[in-house]
């Protein structure tokens, strides 16, 4: 039973030696990208076209900005951090985790948006009032869901928060809330057949993924603190992550923000 | 279809039923054929991962893989790596969630294989060893392979844990059920059906693969 036993554990052990040798580790990929998921779309184009221009890769992780902050303090191996909320970004680095402090590569907006077809999309003036047809609704028995990105760990949902607390809608519409784990996830939210809306990014609003089957209404900027959006190396960055973190700066990285609705200073 | 998250997925399958399989085969006949004070606990704690949220075993793995906590540290000194966000992070991950997929059915085989028989292949003069190899292997093949299938499957459909201590990274971590998950949160469905195609056929084949092994072996017994 003993000998058995050692056996056993000798064998397992082998190939725990097997295996680690056999692995190809991280660094041996093209450099990771952890970026907030308002940029799905404009990243992967602006990725895309940093690969044809330059012949290099770059493996994108879309998430919440809150988690990738998370993850990066535990040494998760991103060598590039993109941000919707600079503070992360900031806390970052004065924890060490990052090469310097950074810089802002675009400002975003919050839109409302809806299934395409609805016929009721608000107007400028009111951007919120689907939120408040969704609250009448209710009154009467149907419950129609509001989507926005989970506000403890996502910029979006604490700008979505922001926005409904400036129109006294925060507390109302408790019920009615539905918390995506990131702002992409919301979008998707908002666009099922139980939801009223939803609040999200505008550049999730602008991906042609979308706007065949959604409608939007932009947000007015001052509802909400500014989604001030902060970009950095970590300490892990290498060559290529830093190239592209430069190309995102110039020209053709900003053209490309920019059709995705990004503002930039 | 994501062709490297179907990589990593097999890949974390294929390790995960070599390295449990024979622990498992170890601890299944361990505990059909011993009897000692707290063996109802041991089967507890490997039967925990089948009724524990995946999020609760994610937590704690998340915990006790960084740098600061006791695992952790001692695989960054051994090999230089943290254990979060790696291959070996999720392995190690699933080697835990799978171990009640993996022990139950090897040791419901042994149980079933008769005290007589074995004490016939000592009086025979075979020695533990032989009589494993020769007489309760062959007896408890169905009840491996239903674990090893079992454990294969369970490792490609493995959602929470994975995610919590993975981060979901390309060619990394980032295994075909997060890839779906990432897929419609990109608003891509076409690609998300695709992979879920492939994983519904698969475990589908897979349960099959258990049950006729079952049949079998109640056939063989009669």
């Amino acid at each position: 039973m003993l000998s058995l036993a050692t056996a056993n554990v000798a064998r397992g052990l082998l190939l725990v030696c097997l295996l680690l040798t056999g692995t190809p580790a991280a660094a041996g990929g093209p450099p990771i990208v952890a970026a907030a998921s308002d940029l799905q779309f404009a990243l992967t184009e602006a990725a895309e076209q940093f690969q044809q221009e330059t012949g290099h890769a770059l493996r994108l992780n879309f998430g919440s900005s809150g988690n990738f902050r998370r993850q990066i303090a535990q040494g998760a191996p991103f060598e590039l951090y993109l941000s919707a909320d600079e503070r992360y970004v900031q806390a970052l680095y004065k924890e060490g985790h990052t090469q310097d402090e950074g810089v802002i590569y675009a400002i975003g907006r919050l839109v409302w948006l809806q299934r395409a077809g609805r016929g009721d999309l608000p107007s400028a003036d009111a951007p919120l009032a689907g939120v408040e047809a969704a609250l009448e609704a209710q009154a009467s028995g149907t419950t129609e869901r509001i989507a926005l990105a989970n506000p403890e760990h996502a910029p979006y949902g604490v700008a979505a928060q922001q926005a409904l607390e400036h129109a006294k809608l925060w507390q109302p519409t408790e019920p009615l809330r539905v918390l995506g784990e990131n702002v992409s996830q919301a979008a998707q939210f908002a666009l099922s057949d139980d939801a009223r809306g939803g609040l999200v990014a505008y550049s999730l609003a602008l991906a042609p993924a979308l706007s065949e089957r959604s409608e939007y209404i932009l947000i007015p900027e001052g509802w909400h603190s500014s989604l001030r959006q902060r970009m950095v190396l970590t300490n892990q960055a290498g060559e290529v992550a830093s190239n592209f973190y430069h190309w995102l700066q110039q020209d053709e990285g900003q053209s490309i923000l920019r059709r995705y609705g990004f503002s930039v200073e | 279809m994501d062709w490297s998250a179907l990589s990593v997925s097999l890949r974390l399958a294929g390790f995960t039923c070599l390295l449990l399989i024979p622990i498992a085969i170890w601890l299944g006949r361990a505990l059909a054929y011993a009897r000692f004070r707290g063996k109802g606990l041991c089967e507890a704690l490997i039967a925990l991962p089948l009724v524990l949220p995946p999020t609760v075993l994610g937590f704690y793995l998340l915990l006790s893989f960084g740098r600061d906590a006791p695992v952790g540290s001692f695989w960054a000194e051994m090999t230089g790596n943290g254990l979060n966000f790696t291959f070996t992070g999720i392995l190690l991950a699933s080697l835990i969630a799978n171990l009640p997929f993996a022990v139950q059915p090897i040791q419901r085989a042994f149980e079933h294989v008769p005290h007589n028989l074995r004490e016939a292949a000592w009086c025979s003069g075979l020695n533990p060893w032989q009589t494993l190899l020769r007489i309760e292997l062959p007896l408890v093949w169905p009840g491996i392979m239903s674990a090893a299938a079992l454990t294969f499957a369970h490792t490609l459909g493995e959602f929470g844990v994975i995610l919590m201590v993975g981060g979901a990274i390309d060619g990394e971590t980032r295994t075909l059920a997060i890839a779906i998950y990432d897929r419609v949160q990109a608003f891509d469905e076409q690609g998300a059906a695709q992979m879920s195609a492939l994983l519904l056929l698969v475990s589908f084949i897979t349960l099959g693969l258990v049950y006729g092994l079952a049949g079998r072996r109640r056939w063989v017994r009669g």
